[in-house]
């Protein structure tokens, strides 16, 4: 596999490329920070010398004119990627995205309108090639319009329905495209909420992932009793949803 | 930011305290008085001393930022675990020079700690092979200190229960070894006096040592037990056994208070001590059970029930004798905290560390559960430990008065001078820091 991470400096992103990394995969780190890009790099090759060398380029989800010049430094340093894995995210609070209309801005545009313009810069060289895997983080808050996540999952909701339709155009193209729904993660991007009883980490997370991507499979839920729980939620009735705080 | 509302030690005293996590050290530690790991230090040097102070949780910040396999030099960010570094390292035959007993540790908490393994007599404590650390002061300045460069502040760090600053990045130096397994010799110890001679015999011989007492047994059988030792096996003695790393087991739920207890830890020390049935036995063993027996079940501490436990881990100096041992032990028996764990070390040189806690002698640890006598109990062993001359291991402790503590720490005030340098206004804290060296809550 010859894998393109943006996010793979941190969480979910960090764990998928270390295991990519050693079982021999040849990966190509994205993110907005150099220096974090240049230690995760480190870490990555200091821990499997001899299979790896890991390079990098700067891109940030909220600068979609670096797009298109990140993906060219991937395709320049892997010869020609097959797969384009996305974790990068925004989260906040629905009270902290309340109380500030410019974070509501970043956190829509980032997560939806960026999001999917990458996607469509990587998808475009993957099916100029014949193919490839596009592996994409949205989230369970997309399932249904929830109160505690109202804008963020709004965000994840959008960007769900996009991941879905790519899967039903290009499928027969041979590009398989995977949508991520974690649950609650231990992360940092949920250090500040209280965990639920059945929290995943991103250790879990990484090794369910990356078999549904070896499986081309088009949706995977981590952890998988997600799965069934947002079955009981999109089943509920609305007056139901309005009453309970879920 | 806030996350958990309660904070524990592995000795599951829980206090109110809020943790705050990042794979990015840097800023997590600019606001929070005190940085804390895995949470293996068994009191309350990893608590904080005030509900909203704001503590730094380092786990995230594991990156190795580069390994030299010439020279073995790593060096990683604070929150990288020995587990970690064990699952990487072992079959590329490499080994951390100095393990403690469980690999549930971060690097920034064994420099905190200065922990020491069972190759003390010969090896040290882990800060004598720590090359540089990245520091983050109270101030907020972030600085670089080795054996070179600001050597009080490196020196204090290494013991120094991070209140001197918070370890953002560690560099030792790692050592090669033979196989990823180990050759071990075991002996069965039938009184005190025969186990401090074999230890000493056997440090002569093996690099690492240690032994179990059977901290429940009286007379002439006080202080029986088993005498572990072990060097690295050698290719031929492996037998080219290819290496396997076991599965790890948890133990899911709290037992209630009475499973352990007087009768069922007397009975659990005579199984364990009579299991070893033959004198000696030598044989090739993988290195997580020798290193890390209790590791092989996760969460292990839920044993002692919802009253909590302590450990008690002193060293008496080799001046004071096996009398000393023998006495501790004595008023160990007769102060009777049922434990089937009781660990018995003998300790090389004193290390550089400012506030480093082996010195050359004996180390005896001592589990022991919560109860309303605790208090008493730890003062008594105390006692006798400062009139031994010997000193307690902050990292396990909960329960020192700061007066006894202060009478068998000369060094406090070297340490406390260089606190005050390198953090003038007294912003790092711990409950531990505020309970024993006055700092201000």
């Amino acid at each position: 596999m010859k894998a393109v991470i943006l996010g793979g400096t941190s969480g979910m992103g960090r764990e998928i490329a270390r295991r990519l990394a050693e079982r021999g995969d040849l990966l190509f780190l994205l993110g907005p920070r150099k220096k974090n890009l240049e230690r995760s790099a480190a870490d990555l090759v200091a821990r499997h010398p001899d299979k790896v060398d890991v390079a990098f380029a700067p891109c940030d989800l909220l600068r979609p004119e670096g797009f298109s010049e990140a993906l060219d430094a991937a395709d320049a340093a892997l010869g020609g990627f097959d797969t384009v894995i996305v974790t990068a995210a925004l989260f906040a609070t629905q009270e902290a995205l309340e109380a500030d209309v410019d974070l509501t801005q970043r956190l829509v545009t980032a997560n939806f309108a960026n999001t999917v313009l990458f996607c469509e810069h990587a998808r475009k060289r993957l099916l100029a090639r014949g193919g490839g895997r596009l592996c994409v983080f949205s989230s369970v808050a997309g399932d249904r319009g929830r109160k505690p996540v109202a804008i963020y999952g709004a965000s994840k909701a959008g960007l769900s329905a996009y991941l879905e339709a790519l899967d039903h155009k290009f499928h027969a193209h041979g590009l398989s495209v995977l949508c991520v729904k974690p649950g609650f993660v231990r992360t940092e991007m949920t250090a500040a909420l209280q965990p639920p009883p059945f929290a995943g980490t991103p250790d879990r997370v990484a090794t369910q992932v990356i078999r549904a991507m070896d499986r081309g499979k088009p949706l995977v839920y981590s952890p998988p009793v997600w799965a069934w729980v947002m079955r009981v939620i999109r089943w509920l009735p609305r007056f139901v949803m309005r009453r309970i705080g879920f | 930011m806030s996350a958990t509302m309660t904070l524990e030690g592995w000795g599951r005293l829980a206090m109110p305290g809020r943790e705050v996590v990042s794979c990015d050290l840097e800023s997590l530690t600019a606001k929070a008085v005190l940085s804390r790991g895995l949470g293996r230090s068994y009191g309350d040097c990893s608590l904080p001393a005030r509900p909203d102070d704001r503590v730094a949780n380092s786990l995230m910040a594991d990156r190795i930022l580069g390994f030299d396999p010439g020279s073995g030099v790593l060096r990683a960010e604070a929150g990288l675990s020995l587990a970690q570094i064990n699952r990487l390292f072992l079959p590329r035959g490499w080994f951390p020079p100095i393990t403690p007993g469980t690999k549930f540790v971060t690097l920034g908490g064994m420099v905190a700690s200065d922990v020491h393994g069972k190759n003390h007599h010969r090896q040290g404590c882990f800060g004598e092979h720590v090359r540089a650390l990245r520091i983050r002061l109270g101030d907020g300045d972030i600085v670089e200190c080795s054996p070179n460069v600001h050597p009080d502040l490196f020196y204090g760090s290494i013991g120094g229960m991070g209140l001197l600053g918070h370890i953002l990045e560690v560099e030792f130096a790692m050592g090669p070894i033979p196989s990823p397994w180990i050759w071990m010799e075991s002996s069965r110890m039938s009184s005190i006096e025969a186990f401090l001679d074999g230890l000493a015999e056997a440090a002569l011989r093996w690099p690492m040592t240690m032994g179990w007492i059977d901290c429940l047994s009286r007379g002439s059988s006080l202080g029986r037990g088993i005498l572990m030792a072990g060097r690295w096996a050698s290719v031929e003695q492996t037998g080219g056994a290819a290496f396997k790393t076991a599965a790890e087991r948890s133990l899911p739920f709290e037992l209630p208070n009475f499973v352990l207890n007087r009768w069922t830890a007397r009975a659990f020390n005579a199984l364990y001590y009579w299991s070893h049935w033959r004198k000696r036995r030598e044989r090739l063993v993988a290195p997580d059970p020798f290193f890390y027996p209790l590791d092989a079940i996760l969460h292990w501490n839920r044993a002692y029930g919802p009253r909590g436990f302590t450990q008690y881990q002193c060293v008496l100096p080799r001046a004071a004798g096996p009398a000393a041992v023998r006495e501790f032990l004595q008023r160990l028996v007769k102060l009777g905290s049922p434990s089937p764990l009781c660990v018995i070390k003998d300790c090389g040189p004193e290390g550089s560390g400012t506030l480093s806690f082996p010195l050359e002698g004996t180390s005896i640890a001592v589990d022991m559960a919560i109860s309303p006598d605790i208090q008493g109990i730890v003062d008594r062993l105390n006692e006798l430990v400062i009139a031994a001359g010997g000193r307690i291991y902050l990292t396990k402790d909960g329960f020192t008065r700061p007066d006894h503590f202060r009478a068998m720490e000369p060094r406090l005030p070297g340490f406390l001078q260089t606190k005050k340098k390198w953090d003038p206004s007294g912003r790092l804290r711990s409950a531990q820091s505020v309970r024993l060296f006055g700092d201000c809550p």
